[in-house]
Parts: C-alpha cells; structure tokens; sequence
C-alpha cells in the first residue's frame, strides 16, 4: 500500500493529514500490518487535548495492546465512532476510513516539521532490514 | 543438558568456555566490602532418613484437639477427601500459566468453569482467573476503578478488614492514590450520613464488604445509587464467600473482590488463599489478571484458550494493567471441585447450618450477665459481642480448656476494646458451642 504524499508521518509510526487548522490522525499502513488483526481501540473524547509525543489512545490487536502517539499539539474535534464496532477497518483502510481522530491543531506550522512519505518509506525500509539481520 | 547438580568437571569446563578462572571471579563487579566471605550458616546435608525425622518432629509439634471460634477473614469450613484427590493429580499440579492451548484444556476448562462458578456466585458478568487472595484482589479493583473514571480519591468503609485496607494504603502510598476511611454506624453497617459528606465528584470508588469486618450484612442498594450518582463505582468486598449460599449477590456492585478460601482450602498457617475479581462485561478491558475464554476450533469443537491477554505484563511490560502474574491456579481449582461437590443445594443447606450455629451461639452468649451484642445488623456466621472483662484475658482462660477464643477487636479498632469477634461454622458442634459458652461464663466470673 502506498503512503499518501499529502500526508506526513512520525517514527512511531501515526499519519497526519492536515488541512488548514485542522487534521486527521491514524496509524500507518506499515503500523496495522506489524500489529496484526485489531480488535478494540481505545480513543479520547472529543473536547481532550493531545500534547506532541504523548500518547492519547491505544490499539488493541490479538498480539498486543500498542500505545498511539500524537503528532502534533491540538484538541480533538471527533474520534472515529465507526471504529467501535469495526475496528477491523484500521487493518483494510488504514491511510482511509481507518483514521482515529480528527483535531483543531494548535499551532499549524509544526505539522511540515514531521517525515514526509519518502522520508517515512525510507525509514521502514531500514526498520525493515534491522529486523531480518 | 541433563537438570542435575554440576560436579567439579563440568562446573570447570563451563568456566573454561566462558574464558573465567573461577566462579568467584564472576562477582568481580560487586566491591569487596558487600561481598560475603564465609560460607552461609545453613545445617549440613541430611540424609533421606534423616530428613523424614526431621519433618515428623516438626509435625508432631502440632497442636491438634482445639475447637475454634476464631474466624476475621480466614474459616474452617468441611472438604472433601475428593477436592485433594483431585487437586493432587500431576496433570494439575502446576499453576503455571497455560498459555499453550493445545497442551492445557483441562486446566483452562477448570479456570473457565471457575470463572463461571464465581459470575454465578457474585451475579456479576465476567470473573478474571483468580488472584493472590481478598485483600490483593480489594485493592486491584480500585485500581481498576481508578483506570475506568480517571479520578485518585478512594472512600474505605472502615468495616472492610482491617488488613485488606493495610494492602491498600501500602499500593497507595506511593501511587498517588488518596485513601479516605469513612466510619461505621452504631449499627455496624457503613454510615450513610458519613458517606454523603464525603463522597464528591473526584472519587474513583466506594469499597464495602459485605458481610463485614464484624459479620454485619450490608445493604449495598443505597450505597450504590450514591456512588453511582457521584460518578464512582462501587466495589464489594466478600471475606467470607460461603455467606453467598444465602445472602442475595451483590449485584449493585460494578467491581466485586472475594477471599475464595472458604471453598475447599484448610485455614493453614499463612494460607494458601485465593482472590476473585468479577465484574461487568463493559470493564473487561480493565480488569488484571488473565481471563479463560470458550471458543471452538477448526473442526468446530468446544475448547478453551486464554483470551485479552494483550494487557498483561508478558506483552505490556511495565505498561501491562497490572503486575499480578503466577496465579492461584491450584487453589482456584480446589474452589471450582469443592462447589462442584457441593452443588446449589449443597452450598446453601451449608450456609444455612452456619447461619443457625452462629445464631444459636449469640442466643447462649446473651444468656450471661453483662454480655451485649454490639451491633444489630443481621448477620451471617460471625458477631460481635460486648464482653464485661478483658477479651484477650477471657481467650487466654478458654485457651486452658482447648478453645482458640474469638478475635479480639481492640486490635484492630482501638474503640471496640471491650468487643469480641465470634465465628461459628457448620464444623463446630451443638455440643463444643455449649461447651464454649460455658467456658467464658466461667472466665467473667472466674475472681479477679
């Protein structure tokens, strides 16, 4: 699957597509794929403030429950109700209609400062090579 | 590699491989001055022979013949010769985790069937695998109380066990977790009045057992809806499970912590116990501990796997919900064969003995001058009572006559100095209650 080039991307693996002020938040295609089937997620309420680099969720698959950091600074706007009853969506539609969150972001500009999809792929790739040694 | 004790060869060959010259040189790290340099003060080797010597002596200093009316969290109650047959065969034997599903059915058959028992028991919708025991088991649940409302202040009714609150603020203490006693009407119930004032909307739980520290059943409705309208959870505590063959389940509770020892486990010295935690369905996630799931497999058979695991400290680390790991599997299993003996019937004829015993033996206490029931709420198999002497100088004079006396409750509750703590099961006869009431009529008026 390829990793939209409009988006940017965290070493821990979350996507952010942000428009504006605001943004929508998931996890990657290379995360779901590591984490295997996902079973519940855990997300914040609409209103909660997410701080950069500090988790705000989680994502329950049948191997592990795994931690979601975020991005970049803001307040949620909505989670991804959908999930609740499919979370099975972040496994099929994971850059789509898996995203988790969508925020008001606090500051904009911090946003372009993430990997960009070369920089991410490029970063797998090594995580990939790591992982086979 | 063969699992028996290295000889000088092989324990030279391994220092040789590693490129060390002697084992000593392995603690080379630690300074000198934390070093132990003689060897440690353990006795020599026994022979076999020896070694049964040894454990028979220890044995023999047993005190055997004694009736008691001692219970405050732990009860004597009958088992079968069946639980041990069972519970002895190898094929249970060991309380490691099953985490292989293909290798342990039985085990995780006997976990599912547990768990169903105490759902059925507590009238709640989903129990864990077991834990250490009651007091453990209490204070997980206000951690998990904790995890589900986001809120650090926790209301104790102070007729929970007193040791059940001592485990409690020690996880606390250091936690960040705010504990606050709320007190006990003259009653011996909680006090509403108390609980009112101090229940606001930053409190994560309210923990009431029920029958309580002194034997007093609770009424759980009320105390609910109030948590409930504040936002908390309730979590019940049950010390004495067997109370469950009559007294309604409380299911009011939104997290309920049980000792299961009254199932199938002798009150040794130290225990063993084992701790239940059951709940609802909606909090699974928050639950510790390990949970045993039915599903079917290929073939579309009936089986049994461990499930929502992802949580615990294997995969989670230091972030899993909870440390608690090596579970009570065995004693979990002598819970689940004893009530399976006993059955629904069993289970409540038994209790009702209980029932009848500890009423019978109120009814004789009250007989004597100067001894007064210290609180009215209905109870189960355990009272308290007001005595006109010293408790501790009364158990010491039935102590001459072979009776282990009831607990003192000055212990505990510096107020109730005068109060005894009496318990009375089903395995004390009409005959030793008769026996022991005529022991402390004789200790009150035996002269100072």
């Amino acid at each position: 699957m390829g990793y939209p080039t409009q988006y940017r991307y965290t070493k821990e693996h979350e996507w952010i597509d942000a428009k504006g002020d605001t943004a929508t938040i998931g996890i990657t295609d290379y995360a779901q794929h590591e984490l295997g089937d996902v079973v519940f997620v855990e997300l914040p309420a609409a209103g909660s403030k997410l701080v950069a680099g500090k988790t705000f969720g989680s994502v329950e698959s049948v191997k592990a429950v795994s931690e979601i950091y975020a991005p970049a600074n803001g307040q949620v706007v909505e989670a991804n109700g959908a999930l609740q009853g499919k979370p099975e969506t972040i496994n099929t539609d994971p850059h789509g209609a898996g995203w988790l969150v969508k925020i008001k972001l606090s500051n904009p500009g911090e946003v372009s400062a993430l990997l960009d999809a070369a920089a991410y792929e490029a970063y797998i790739e090594e995580k990939k090579k790591e992982a086979s040694a | 590699m063969r699992y028996l004790p290295k000889s000088p060869t092989e324990r030279q060959e391994m220092l040789d491989a590693i490129g060390v010259k002697s084992i000593e040189e392995l603690f080379s790290t630690i300074p000198e001055a934390y070093r132990l340099k003689k060897p440690l003060n353990l006795p020599g080797p026994l022979s076999e022979a020896e070694v049964v010597q040894y454990f028979e002596a220890r044995a023999a200093e047993n005190s055997t013949g004694y009736t008691s009316f001692l219970g405050a969290g732990v009860y004597s109650h009958l088992r079968s010769v069946v639980t041990d047959a069972i519970l002895l065969r190898g094929e249970f034997l060991t309380s490691y985790t099953p985490y292989q599903a293909e290798i342990s059915q039985g085990t995780l058959q006997a976990i599912f069937e547990f768990q169903t028992l105490m759902c059925q028991l507590t009238g709640q919708e989903v129990a864990n695998a077991s834990m250490y025991d009651g007091s453990t088991a209490t204070t997980e649940a206000v951690l998990m109380a904790e995890r589900v409302t986001g809120r650090r202040r926790v209301l104790v009714a102070r007729s929970l066990h007193p040791e059940y609150r001592e485990v409690l603020r020690t996880y606390a203490k250091n936690s960040g977790l705010h504990v606050e006693e709320i007190s006990y009407s003259a009653k011996g119930v909680l006090d509403p009045g108390a609980l009112k004032a101090a229940l606001k909307d930053d409190v994560c739980a309210v923990v009431v057992q029920s029958p309580n520290f002194f034997g007093a059943i609770e009424n759980l409705a009320p105390v609910a809806e109030a948590a409930h309208a504040a936002g908390a959870l309730l979590v019940v505590a049950v010390a004495e499970a067997l109370s469950l063959g009559l007294v309604k389940p409380p299911t009011a509770a939104d997290i309920v912590a049980m000792e299961g020892q009254s199932f199938g486990l002798a009150p040794s010295y130290g225990g063993p116990f084992v701790g239940v935690i059951a709940s609802r369905e909606k909090f699974v996630r928050q639950m510790p501990g390990r949970l045993a799931g039915q599903t079917t497999d290929l073939d579309g058979r009936r089986g049994f796997v461990l499930t929502l695991a992802t949580r615990e400290q294997h995969i989670r680390r230091e972030k899993a919900t909870s440390n608690i790991c090596t579970n009570q599997a065995l004693c979990a299993l002598a819970a689940t064969v004893h009530l399976s003996l006993l059955g629904k019937e069993g289970i409540r004829e038994m209790a009702g003995q209980n029932l009848a015993k500890a009423q019978f033996a109120l009814s004789e206490l009250e007989k004597i001058p100067g001894v007064k029931r210290s609180f009215a709420a209905p109870f189960f198999n355990e009272f308290a009572v007001e005595l006109p002497r010293s408790v501790k100088m009364v158990n010491a004079e039935l102590l001459k006559s072979k009776i282990v006396g009831p607990f003192v409750l000055g212990t505990a509750y510096p107020e109730l100095s005068k109060h005894a703590l009496v318990c009375v099961t089903e395995t004390t006869s009409r005959a030793e209650i008769e026996r022991f009431t005529a022991a402390v009529k004789a200790a009150l008026e035996r002269p100072l």
